[in-house]
Formats: C-alpha cells, structure tokens, sequence
C-alpha cells in the first residue's frame, strides 16, 4: 500500500540522468553525449566547458528538444521541474521550447531570419505562448528590448538584424529568449562571436537578468573566462561525457582532472611575461566514433603512466569527493591533488 | 532598355536582310502581287521607303510607334495610330489591335498555366525536401525530370489523346471560351493547356524549391525558430521557404514574360488561337511587319517582368535596396 501513496521524490529542477545522443552516419556511429548526468536548480547558474566536439552543444540541444529533428538516438533522462522530456510527445516539448525553456545561440546574425525585422521576430516568441492581439505583443517587445540595453526601442523595433551591430543582435537575441520568461536559459557560446568589450557588457546583461527572472542558467563555452564571470558550478565535458564537476570556485582553486589542468594550462594571461610559453594540451580531441577504450583522455594525458594501466582499460565514473566535487580519473584523490599543488599551481600562477 | 529593343528589333528586321543581299526591291516585292513588274515593284519600296537611308527609316519605324504611321496602299491611305508596330500589306490590317485581340488567350493561358505549375512544383519541392529520400521525393524528382524532359506537343497531344478523345473529361483542342462571358467554361476549357504547359515549368519548381529548402532548413534561423517553440509548419512555411523564395522569384518573372509574349507550342498543339499562333502563321507566310511586332511585344514583356521582379526583390528580401 505505501508503493501507491509514496511521497514524490524531491527533483532538482533541471535533472539530466546518463543522457545519451548517438548518430548513425555511414562511418559509423558517433556517440556525441554518451552518458552525462548533471542537476542544477532554479537561480543558480551551470557553465559547460569542453573543447569543440566534447558534445557541449550537442547536449544542450537534447534539453531543448531540438534533437528531434535530427534523427539522433537519444536514451536517457531529462527531468526539468518534475517532467521527463526524453519520453514526453512532440508537441508537450515545444509547447514548453521558448516558454519553459529558451535558448540563445552563437552566432546573432545566422540566428535570426534575415527578412523579418527584430520587432517582428520578437513579437512572434511572444504570441507562441501567448493569446494577445500584435499591439501587445509589440508593446511587450519594445519592453524587452529597452530591458536589453537597445537604445530608441521605439525605432529600433521595426529595423531588420542586419542593421544592428553584433552586441545589439546578441541583446536582441536575448530579448527574444526572455521574453516569455523562461525558467531555463540555455547559452550557447553567447559571446564567442563578439567583441571583448561588447562580451563583457554581455555577460553582465545575462548575469543581471538571471537574478531578475531567478532562472536556471546553462552556459555553454569554450572560454573559461565566461565561466569564471558567471557560473556557480562548471562541469567539464570531454568526448561526451563529464570528467569532472564542482563548484566555480574548486574547478579555478584546485581541479583535479588533467584535462581541466590542460584548459587552465592554455588559457593566457595577463599577469605573467608574454614570455611565458602557454602549456597547450597534446594532441587532439578523440574521434566520436572510435573513442579510445578505457578513459578518453588517456592518449592525451601527461599523468597516466602515474596511474599505471587502470585507465586503459575502464573508462572511470565521476566519483565524487564528498564535498560536491566530482572526478573522473583513476589516479587516487590524494596523489591528484599532490600534482596540482605541488607540480601545476606553482607553475601557473 | 525598350529604347535597346527598338534598336535590336530594328536591326533585325531591317538590316539583316541586306546585309543577306536582299535589294529594295526584293523587300518590297513581297508587299506587291505577284505579276508586277519590276518598275512597280521599284515605285512600290520608294513609296514605302526601303530606298531611304537606315537612319530615315529607324526614325520612320520609332515615329510611328510613338506618332502613329501612314501607309498607302495604292489608291487609298491607311492611318495607322500610336503605337503603331507596323501595318500588314497581306491582310490589310494595321499589326497592334490583331496583337491586342489575341492577346486575352495568351494571358489566359500563361496566368493558369502559372498559378497550376506555382502551387505544384513549390509544394512538391517543400515536401521532397523535408523528406529527402523518402519515396515521394524520388517519385516526385523522377516526374520532375521526365517533366522537363519531354516537349509540349509530346505530352500536349498525348493528354488529348487521352483525356479529351478517349476519356471525354475536357473539351478537343480549340475550344476558348472569353472569361467575360462565362468564367467558369474558361476555365474548364484550358484545364489541359494549363496542365501541359505547368508539367513543364512546375519540374524546373519543384527541382529549385526542393534545392531551396534543403539549403534554408539547415540555417541557423531555423534552429531558432523552433527553439521558440513555433509549430513545425509555421517553421517551415513562414522561416524556411520565406528565405528559399528569392529565386524562384527570378525565374519565374522571367518565365512569365517570355510566356505572355507567345507560347507557340502550347498554342499550336491546343490551337488556340492567341499570340504564339499568330507569330507562327506570320513567320509561314513571310509577314515581316507581323512578326516585327510580336517581337517587340514579347521583348517588351520580358523586359516589364524583369522590372518587376527587381522590385520584388526589395520586397522579399530587406537587405537590398534599389
């Protein structure tokens, strides 16, 4: 009898359980995400970082449904605000794309359709969701753009994307997103094609508006940097999986993957000597279809003879430390934090 | 542009049979009986001006289209009003109003035809394209192809044979019925020419919008557009084949043009009795001033269409600007 009145378990608000996205191609089948599990709650912020072809955006795509078109095979479970959205029907999920969930994408002028004007395309999300005459929904575009930073919303309104700048396509981007208060934003290299000056004033926009809305933030990029501005937590992707997950602050003070080290290793800085030589990570990213047996990395990695042949042959769960920091690599905790301290901190600060 | 088209036109007509070694008077004998002599015939080109130097006479045939013309023809003096495109010796008849009474028939048919091969080969090529691969899309490419690869009088005549001889469903050929007097036997009686004449052109559609789409379905916008959440038909229709629009535009402006100043074939086959027929019975009996005109005509459709769709194009699409 309790089985039938069983509590509901408490979710997180976004829940995202061993999610798997494959493709058949005639080469064989490319395993883009291949088991990635994450949670995040409503107001705080996740960035996702990894190189190009980690499967980054790939699964932020899964979470929107956006993968349905594409004919990928997709297992897994995606729980967002107690709804699982692998198994829901097609028109449940886009009837929460744009109003649950929004996304922003890279690049502001291939995103949005050149013939129709910024207002136009605005007012268009908006009336999706919303039964209002055009007026209204005008008035509320107007609203949202002069939110974003548009200066003359008024006028602006009624130009097309290509008389705006990139930084105005990309708050025009984000008005669109937002403007059907969306409890998950999901950015996808939001500032990658922008200026340095106009990604800063970006980030902030996007950082003051979460705490206005109170929305769960996906922040997808290649650039530590974004996350370092913006996310409370980071997940690090590599070759579809997560290697290691925390806490900004633990991922930046003591990270304990050597492909995390790799990407702090290669990020330049300001405070050292241009003389400096950047420590690049070896070789390149693993092919999504033949991914190396045991963990990913390994062919890559400058620490696995340390560990001797355990990660050659299984590929290593994220296992986490007790403290909400999670790993996956077979070297012990004690000796990984040894190397950081001892061996790779020293030489990067 | 016209002004380029008088002058091609004029060359044309004027020159090149010189230049072929035709004499004054081998022009004019063809406005002559047969059993005039040679002092007549010589008497005749002078009256009409074949003696004339090129200039005089390219300013005689741009004064009557803009002035209006006078034609002797022997005893009495015919006026020909602006636009004058010229005065047919063989029937007697100043050339525009024949061109304009035939022209309802010709428009009939290039509209009809136009508005059949438009809602076929666009939809056609939407559907192939969202499901590239699919059997539809082969069948529908397949048909495409033998589309425009077989000749109107190919398909025309075996569409009569069948469903107008054998079937009975539509009227034989020559049947034209005015829109003004009963639109709905129009209508019935063009069917055929309509269908021939877009399962020619709506191949060449259905192959550019199935091209179009592939090409657009893949933008970025698009991905957008359904990141909104707007229905997969909105996505499609108002996002994807909005962007593939541009160039079917073009061709079809062009098309049209080229249609409106004649479609001989279709014409011949269905005999109907509208521009292309009248080209093609002056072009038989060596009508010069006949063939002239439609010429100028035509040119001057193809030319106005082009026009328009340059127009278009700031309508379409907002980045161009004129």
């Amino acid at each position: 009898m309790t089985d039938l009145y069983e509590a509901p378990t408490q979710r997180h608000f976004l829940e995202v359980d061993d999610l798997r996205v494959h493709f058949n191609t005639d080469d064989g089948v490319v395993k883009s995400v291949d088991g990635l599990s994450f949670k995040l709650e409503r107001g705080k912020t996740l960035g996702i970082v990894g190189e190009s072809g980690s499967g980054k955006s790939v699964s932020s795509m899964a979470l929107m449904g956006l993968q349905r078109y594409a004919k990928a095979k997709m297992s897994g479970e995606i729980w967002l605000d107690g709804e699982e959205l692998l198994s829901a029907d097609d028109e449940h999920v886009r009837s929460l794309r744009g109003k649950k969930m929004a996304m922003i994408f890279q690049d502001p002028l291939s995103a949005m359709h050149p013939f129709y004007t910024v207002g136009a395309q605005i007012i268009e999300a908006y009336r999706i969701h919303h039964k209002v005459t055009k007026a209204v929904a005008r008035k509320h575009a107007i609203e949202m753009l002069d939110r974003v930073g548009i200066p003359q919303p008024n006028s602006r309104v009624d130009d097309y994307p290509h008389q705006f700048s990139g930084g105005m396509r990309q708050r025009a981007m984000i008005a669109m997103a937002l403007s059907c208060d969306p409890e998950l934003l999901i950015a996808d290299e939001p500032t990658t094609a922008l200026d340095v000056t106009v990604q800063a004033q970006i980030l902030d926009l996007i950082k003051d508006l979460q705490q206005e809305f109170g929305s769960a933030v996906i922040i997808i990029t290649h650039d530590l940097g974004v996350v370092a501005e913006l996310a409370d937590d980071i997940l690090v992707m590599y070759a579809g999986r997560a290697v290691e997950r925390g806490t900004a602050e633990d991922l930046f003070q003591s990270p304990e993957h050597p492909y995390t080290w790799g990407l702090l290793g290669s990020m330049p800085r300001f405070d050292k000597p241009p003389t400096d030589r950047l420590l690049p990570i070896k070789g390149t990213p693993p092919s999504l279809i033949k991914v190396p047996p045991g963990c990913p990395f390994n062919p890559r990695c400058d620490f696995q003879e340390r560990v001797g042949s355990a990660c050659m042959v299984e590929r290593p769960d994220l296992e986490d430390n007790g403290v909400g920091h999670s790993v996956a690599c077979d070297t012990p905790t004690t000796e990984r934090q040894e190397i950081w301290t001892q061996e790779l901190s020293p030489r990067l600060s | 542009m016209l002004f380029i088209v008088s002058i091609a036109v004029f060359l044309i007509f004027f020159l090149l049979p010189r230049i072929g070694g035709a004499t004054a008077d081998d022009l004019a004998s063809r406005y002559v009986g047969k059993t005039a002599d040679a002092a007549q015939i010589h008497l005749m080109a002078e009256k009409l001006g074949f003696t004339d130097p090129l200039y005089v006479q390219y300013g005689r045939f741009l004064a009557g289209i803009f002035a209006g013309a006078d034609y002797s023809t022997g005893p009495t003096t015919v006026h020909c009003p602006a636009p004058c495109l010229g005065y047919s010796f063989i029937t007697q008849n100043p050339v525009l109003p024949d061109l304009l009474d035939r022209f309802p028939v010709t428009l009939s048919l290039a509209i009809g035809g136009a508005i059949v091969w438009l809602s076929f080969g666009v939809s056609a090529g939407v559907v192939s394209a969202l499901r590239k691969g699919s059997l539809f899309d082969r069948t529908a490419m397949g048909i495409a192809l033998a589309g425009v690869s077989l000749p109107i009088f190919f398909t025309g005549l075996l569409a009569l044979n069948i469903f107008s001889y054998n079937l009975g469903w539509f009227p034989a050929g020559g049947s034209y019925t005015n829109f003004t007097d009963n639109p709905a036997l129009w209508a019935y009686d063009l069917v055929l020419p309509w269908v021939t004449l877009a399962f020619l052109n709506a191949a060449a559609y259905a192959r550019l919008t199935r091209a179009g789409m592939l090409e657009t379905m893949g933008e970025d916008f698009i991905r957008t557009a359904r990141a909104k959440g707007l229905p997969e038909r909105t996505v499609v229709v108002r996002h994807g084949l909005r962007a593939a629009l541009t160039p079917i535009t073009t061709i079809f402006g062009l098309d049209i043009g080229i249609l409106l100043g004649s479609s001989i074939l279709t014409e011949h086959t269905y005999s109907l009795n509208g521009l292309g027929a009248y080209a093609l019975q002056a072009i038989t009996s060596n009508d010069l001033p006949k063939v002239l005109g439609v010429t100028i005509l035509a040119a001057t459709f193809v030319i106005v269409a082009n026009l328009v769709v340059d127009i278009l194009y700031v309508v379409i699409d907002p980045r161009v600007r004129i």
